[in-house]
């Protein structure tokens, strides 16, 4: 069960080397995105994951917003 | 989106995902660094003043009055955080002032996030000028405080 966090512990796990990945469509990754972040959009989650992500490191999944 | 990204990857196989709930917008708004073509606007972030003076509630208003140092206001901010609950005008204080800041303060001042850009904010100035901005994170912590001036020459537009 994925494990809800907040910014602090975002910082703690990247630190400590975790994958960041944004899952917004292109158009929004273009506009902004965290410094440091993959790209995988949610609607290609399936193809690219195991291209783009190490299965052996954690990984941090982040949209545009809560909602 | 994020919540089942994190679900579909943990059913690819991945052993440990996370999901950060605040996302893309908690982190800009509390001005942390990100990259794509909106983030070569300026923003309230590089134009905030951070030393701005600040105090808290149960301060003698002749103590504060005389710590402003040129500045025409002061932020009030918590006790034990510097969240912004409050700002006092130098014009309401006096060296002789006996009262608390809590007697003087204006409660709840409008506050603008770090990522706000320039323009945006000139815009906002144009329909509702104000003599400063004072600028904090999502959960109101004191970055600082941004000039008018500062802010139309930073948009590329004359102000006022």
């Amino acid at each position: 069960m994925p494990t809800e966090i907040d910014r602090h512990e975002v910082q703690r796990l990247v630190g400590a080397g975790a994958q960041l990945v944004d899952v917004m469509p292109r158009a929004e990754w273009d506009e902004s995105h965290i410094v440091g972040a993959v790209h995988v959009p949610l609607t290609k989650l399936a193809d690219l994951a195991s291209e783009r992500l190490d299965k052996g490191r954690s990984v941090i999944v982040y949209c545009y917003d809560s909602l | 989106m994020s919540p089942r990204a994190a679900w579909r990857l943990e059913s690819l196989g991945f052993a440990e995902v996370y999901d950060y709930v605040g996302s893309k917008m908690e982190w800009i708004g509390d001005g942390l660094p990100f990259e794509g073509t909106l983030s070569h606007q300026p923003r309230l972030s590089s134009l905030a003043d951070a030393t701005v003076p600040t105090c808290t509630l149960d301060e003698p208003v002749s103590a504060v009055c005389a710590r402003l140092d040129g500045w025409e206001l002061a932020l009030v901010t918590a006790p034990s955080e510097p969240v912004v609950v409050g700002l006092v005008r130098a014009e309401a204080l006096g060296l002789e002032d006996s009262r608390t800041i809590a007697e003087v303060m204006q409660e709840g001042p409008s506050t603008y996030r770090p990522h706000v850009s320039a323009e945006e904010m000139s815009a906002n100035l144009e329909r509702s000028p104000a003599p400063w901005v004072v600028v904090t994170t999502l959960a109101g912590r004191l970055v600082g405080v941004a000039r008018p001036e500062a802010i139309h020459a930073a948009a590329g537009t004359g102000g006022g």
